[in-house]
């Protein structure tokens, strides 16, 4: 017996994502003006926003979709940092070209870190990526030509002679320190783009479908052709290489490093874990709206000193307690609305009917 | 033609041997059905033989090649598929993903090329209807048909079924029959682990008795079934 029906199709789109879509270019041809409109400190602000996400975004990667627990990512945002520092001051790098040399020396650093840390399970990796990322520190702490543990600055000139900024002066009329903000803030918003643009290409690709599968039992994984470790380690050295960009870039704008600010887990792994836990861990969409929040806390809290700390701790366990899958997830599972669909939903053939599936994650 | 040959397969954990000198071999094509007391060590051999478990000693061929060093996944990829006795779905993926994710790996074809025949399977298995719903949501019958419909999906010349039938009802019990036959007819090997004999020896050509590690029989359903050693150990029968 042959039944007449139409042929299977697979689907990821979703009403809402194709909204997100038209919204999300409007959103950033704004963000792209924002300079010419809104003051040096909003820039400075938006900055800060878009790195947190970049490293939010990586973090979720590896914990959410690679199953790696790290509690040492600032070992890429310091290396990241001090590489830019030395390729600039000591080499005379121009700035621009540095920071993606920071990047590939943060993946340089990964690839002896991974060997260490990937023979250890669940919260032994855990530990084992933070005294990675402590060792790091005390060893740059000694490089005296940067500073040593007091740290050093960047020279004037670097930024200000910097690649494009007298570009941006001669076209915009801006001032130098203008100028250079305004580069940076551009770097990160593109940087936020390519970063979020790749792993909703990875997700939708048959090596995220595969990643998603180790995460959730890699047992399982390796039984029906996954190469696990392959995947992790691709994922580990890829999270590396962007979060050595994000921190040259971070260190670029702040022009002053030091290797306790540089390597400090909580602005660079605590934060950013905060980010990723109350917003929705697993799904593009929670690191954006987490770090939204983070920022409005911040600011809201800013004039509490140590009680700002204490009140984060308190949200953070009350997420957790009440939306295990963050705010997003509790959102996204009331009203099934998928901004960066990555669910593959089969339709036609004899199914009358489709079901709705939650993200993932 | 031999598709799967061990020869003196031995593993020990600690004092206890769960593996000593295994020998047999599986041709094209056949169903082996494999009996033995709880903590005979059945489940121990699937994992030997697909390599999630290292031999301590002996040696392993899969379709002529040597594998008793070679990973789980590359067993895999030259055509071993098997099934968990404790069903391990991918819980936050839907039924429909966790047979693309095998289909593509698997077969090391892209997605949109097993999209297809991993909706057959689905039809074939009967989950269709659950093809959009998360796997983590499936009810135990769901979650065993999950097993070998994910393992089908790899495309595998031999397929190692553990317990499928365990703890399923009488008419569920049947339709899984009626499907397994159906891929052994279409010319699969099978190696099954089960204590429904009656479900095991309406499909199997040959049963082995497994005790404490030791092949202690291996033949015809129904000579194995009439010794006396597999009357004594495994059916607790006075003889």
């Amino acid at each position: 017996m042959t039944l007449a029906n139409p042929p299977f199709t697979v689907e990821t789109r979703t009403r809402a994502s194709q909204l997100f879509a038209i919204a999300a270019i409007l959103v950033l041809v704004i963000a792209f003006a924002a300079p010419f409109i809104v003051s040096r400190s909003i820039i400075q602000d938006l900055f800060f926003i878009l790195t947190m996400l970049v490293l939010a975004q990586n973090w979720n990667l590896l914990a959410g979709y690679a199953g790696l627990i790290s509690v040492g990512q600032q070992v890429f945002v310091g290396f990241g940092g001090y590489a830019l520092f030395g390729c600039v001051s000591l080499l005379g790098i121009d700035p621009l070209p540095a920071i993606l040399i920071a990047g590939l020396f943060s993946v340089a650093l990964a690839i002896p870190t991974a060997f260490f840390t990937f023979r250890l399970y669940g919260p032994y990796f855990a530990i084992g990526t933070w005294v990675v990322a402590e060792v790091v520190r005390l060893l740059l702490a000694q490089w005296k030509a940067l500073g040593g543990g007091t740290g050093t600055s960047l020279p004037r000139e670097a930024t200000r002679d910097m690649m494009g900024v007298d570009l941006m002066r001669d076209l915009f009329g801006m001032k130098a320190a203008q100028a250079s903000d305004a580069l940076t803030y551009w770097l990160a918003l593109i940087l936020v783009i390519a970063t979020i643009g790749f792993i909703y290409r990875l997700l939708r690709s048959k090596q995220g479908l595969g990643l998603a599968a180790v995460r959730d039992n890699e047992q399982a994984a390796r039984a029906v052709g996954v190469d696990a470790r392959r995947m992790k380690a691709m994922v580990y050295l890829t999270t590396a290489f962007i979060t050595g960009v994000a921190g040259a870039l971070i260190y670029l704008q702040k022009a002053r490093i030091s290797p306790d600010a540089a390597f400090s887990v909580v602005d660079w792994t605590a934060y950013v874990i905060f980010i990723v836990v109350i917003g929705g861990i697993g799904t593009i969409e929670g690191p954006i709206l987490g770090v939204i929040l983070f920022f409005l806390l911040q600011t809201i809290l800013a004039d509490y000193g140590s009680w700002y700390l204490l009140m984060l701790g308190l949200i953070g366990i009350v997420v957790m307690l009440f939306a295990p899958r963050g705010l997003w997830g509790l959102f996204s599972d009331r009203t099934g609305i998928q901004l960066f669909p990555v669910r593959r939903r089969l339709k036609g053939g004899p199914l009358g009917h489709s079901i709705k599936g939650g993200p993932h994650g | 033609m031999e598709i799967l040959e061990l020869d003196g397969i031995c593993k020990t954990f600690g004092a206890l041997t769960v593996a000593d000198q295994i020998s047999f071999a599986v041709s094209e094509g056949e169903a082996l059905g494999i009996i033995g007391p709880n903590g005979a060590g059945k489940s121990t051999l699937f994992n030997l033989i697909t390599g999630n478990i290292a031999t301590d000693s002996g040696a392993i061929r899969f379709r002529g090649r040597d594998v008793t060093r070679t990973p789980p996944m590359a067993r895999c990829l030259s055509g071993m598929g098997r099934t968990f006795q404790i069903p391990q779905p991918f819980e936050k993926l839907t039924v429909f993903e966790n047979l693309l994710v095998a289909g593509a790996f698997g077969s090391e074809r892209g997605e949109a090329d097993v999209a297809d025949r991993c909706a057959e399977i689905l039809v074939d298995t009967g989950l269709i209807d659950k093809a959009n719903v998360l796997a983590g949501s499936l009810s135990l019958l769901e979650r065993k048909r999950l097993e070998l419909a994910r393992a089908l999906a790899t495309e595998p010349k031999l397929l190692l079924l553990d317990e499928i039938a365990g703890g399923l009802t009488e008419g569920e019990c049947r339709s899984l029959v009626a499907t397994i036959r159906a891929i052994h007819a279409r010319g699969v090997a099978v190696i099954w682990i089960e204590h429904v004999l009656h479900a095991l020896n309406s499909v199997v050509e040959r049963l082995l008795v497994l005790h404490f590690g030791k092949v202690i029989g291996i033949g015809k359903p129904e000579e194995i079934m009439a010794s006396r050693d597999v009357r004594e150990i495994y059916l607790g029968i006075e003889v």
